[in-house]
């Protein structure tokens, strides 16, 4: 069934366009330094792609070599099915990228570096000045339209750095660690953006140092360490995959918490904790126990106020996949 | 942002080629970028305004009584050899300034645009154009002001028309500097290393006749004596001579060479 799917959506197109963006054993040495080593990536047509890892990881170099800005050192790399290296001008009609400084004319002004940019991708005159004006207002620049970025501030400029990247909307957006250095009310900001560019019918490919980002808005996840992906899955998937979820049970009554410990214990096989007088918590390694569990405690006529799932953190995730707790902190 | 959806990529008509028209429409606007830049900062007129207001007083002044016996009859040498200095000075400055701009962080967004690769580098050349017309002009302005009469003024439009074309095409020569050199500094010091021996061992400032002879064997090799020639027959004869083609051919000779060789460079980092 599925293979004969498969076979109809490519005789409709030869480019393979279930993918937004594909890697074969892509490589990027500097020196000795294997900045990207053999990475391959397969990143779906539409929805959010994150690629999560500490600094120096390579998360730039591999999206600088799929945005056409740097030559692979080796293997291959697809937009939509075009080659990076030999189609380099279909793939520039395919992408935008926010890297992660801001790429704009500190001497103009911020309406007229989004009107040259308008002109630049074909906009006639009065098409990219409506434009400009447009985007100004959406990202509440509209004060600031006719200052030269000089005496822009910092969350200012990649606002507009962000504009200058949506003047048209590519099929595949990158954006380099887009909310670094944000404030709060701005990430959430470009959360809502990023939310609404994905609706619109575009990819995101998104590189991150949080943890909760990747989280909250990530499909996908590639954890990168070394210039090599370590992990690669849904982000609910990878914290399943450690398998360190835990049970919490809020008793009605602290009197139980004895025999709910011993119950606890006995069915899990895994010591229990009572961080609180009517908390029990542990480690749950089977889900299918946890019946077995809910049953026991019933017949001992223990009564419960509620019953949790706490999901394990991606920090323990990335802890867990190369043993070096290397990521900062949720909300930093 | 509307929540109407864009096209699927695979709907799309593209090509993997830029047409002539988009290539000039690009080069086009990324010259009105460089103009605007220009407005921004205004220092940067600087070599064509001051320079040839500055350096047409103090050289007819300082030099008019020795050279030429009185500042009138030293105005129709000085004024052709300013004029084709300031030029050179002018598109010497192509090559700094143009490794700044590359140096820039809009260039990264330059390269991940579906847009014609020269064009960056075009604007800024294009926009040259402005700098030498308004070197030009200033100098034919103070040499009227001080009493230079010229033959015609066909053969000042021509005179003027001939040294924006060498000075556009011998910028071409510190364009490609400007894309090779790995710092500005290196491209200013090069440039500058070009243009002085060039300027002042040239018939830019006095007539041949008076230099020793070895260094009238220089002077005749140095090819801003032929500009500075041409441009002293048509604006004092209202004639065109030898020295007229010789500049004209010598100049697309150096856009022939430069220009290829400044794009293999320009394309490799871009
Ligand atoms: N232009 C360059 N020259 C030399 N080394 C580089 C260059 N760019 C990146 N690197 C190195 O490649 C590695 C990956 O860098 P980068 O992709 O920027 O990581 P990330 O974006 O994940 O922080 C780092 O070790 C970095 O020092
Ligand atoms: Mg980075």
């Amino acid at each position: 069934m599925l293979q004969g799917l498969e076979t109809q959506d490519s005789n409709y197109d030869k480019k393979n366009t279930a993918f937004a963006a594909e890697t074969r054993d892509l490589v990027k040495v500097y020196g000795q330094n294997r900045a990207v080593d053999n990475v391959n990536l397969s990143i779906p047509n539409g929805g959010i792609y994150a690629l999560l890892g500490p600094n120096g990881a390579g998360k730039t170099t591999i999206i600088n070599m799929l945005a056409t800005l740097i030559k692979p050192d080796g293997g291959s790399a697809k937009i939509f099915g075009h080659d990076v290296r030999t189609e380099t001008h279909v793939v520039r009609q395919l992408i935008s990228v926010t890297g992660q400084s801001a790429a704009v004319d500190e001497k103009l002004s911020g309406y007229e570096n989004l009107t040259i940019f308008g002109l630049l991708l074909g906009l006639s005159r009065s098409a990219a000045n409506r434009r400009a004006k447009e985007l100004l207002e959406q990202f509440e620049l509209a004060d600031s339209a006719n200052k030269t970025l000089e005496k822009y501030s910092g969350g200012m400029r990649r606002k507009l750095d962000l504009a200058a990247s949506l003047i048209v909307q590519a099929p595949l957006i990158f954006l380099d660690e887009p909310t670094t250095g944000l404030d709060p009310r701005t990430r959430i900001q470009m959360w809502n953006i990023i939310k609404r560019l994905v609706k619109t019918g575009s990819t995101i490919l998104l590189t991150t140092q949080y943890l909760e980002e990747a989280d909250q808005l990530a499909d996908r996840v590639a954890v990168i360490d070394h210039g090599h992906v370590v992990a690669e899955d849904t982000p609910h998937k990878l914290k399943a995959a450690i398998g360190k979820a835990t049970l919490r049970l809020e008793l009605a009554s602290e009197k139980d918490l004895n025999e709910t410990m011993r119950i606890t214990e006995k069915m899990l096989g895994t010591k229990p904790s009572n961080p609180e007088p009517a908390l029990v918590t542990a480690p749950m390694a089977n889900p299918d126990s946890v019946t077995d569990l809910l049953i026991a405690l019933r017949e001992g006529s223990i009564r419960l106020a509620a019953v949790s799932v706490l999901e394990p953190t991606l920090d323990e995730v990335f802890l867990a996949l190369t043993g070096t707790p290397k990521l900062e902190g949720v909300g930093q | 942002m509307s929540a109407q959806k864009i096209i699927p990529p695979e709907e799309r008509d593209l090509k993997n080629r830029i047409s002539l028209r988009t290539t000039v429409v690009n080069s086009l606007t990324m010259a009105y970028r460089s103009l605007l830049l220009i407005r921004r900062t205004p220092q940067q007129l600087f070599d064509v305004t001051i320079q040839p207001i500055l350096f047409t007083g103090m050289f007819a002044f300082l030099f008019g009584g020795a050279i030429s016996g009185s500042v009138q009859g030293y105005l129709p040498i000085i004024i052709p050899g300013i004029l084709a200095t300031t030029a050179l000075t002018a598109s010497i400055a192509t090559g700094v300034q143009l490794r700044e701009d590359m140096d820039k962080g809009v260039f990264n967004r330059f390269k991940s645009m579906p847009i014609a690769r020269i064009a960056p580098l075009m604007g800024p050349l294009l926009a040259d154009l402005v700098r030498y017309a308004i070197a030009t002009g200033l100098t034919f302005g103070i040499g009227y002001l001080l009493g230079f009469r010229w033959a015609n003024s066909l053969a000042v439009l021509t005179a003027a028309i001939l040294v924006i074309y060498a000075a556009w095409c011998v910028g071409w020569i510190f364009a490609f500097l400007g894309t090779v050199a790995p710092t500005t500094q290196v491209v200013s010091g090069i440039s500058n290393a070009i243009l002085f021996p060039l300027a002042f061992l040239s018939g830019a400032f006095v007539p041949t006749k008076t230099l020793p002879s070895w260094l009238q064997d220089f002077v005749n090799i140095n090819p801003l004596t032929y500009i500075v020639s041409a441009v002293r027959q048509l604006l004092n004869q209202g004639t065109i001579g030898n020295d007229f083609w010789l500049s004209i051919v010598g100049s697309a000779a150096v856009v022939v060479i430069f220009v290829p060789l400044t794009l293999r460079f320009y394309m490799r980092k871009a």
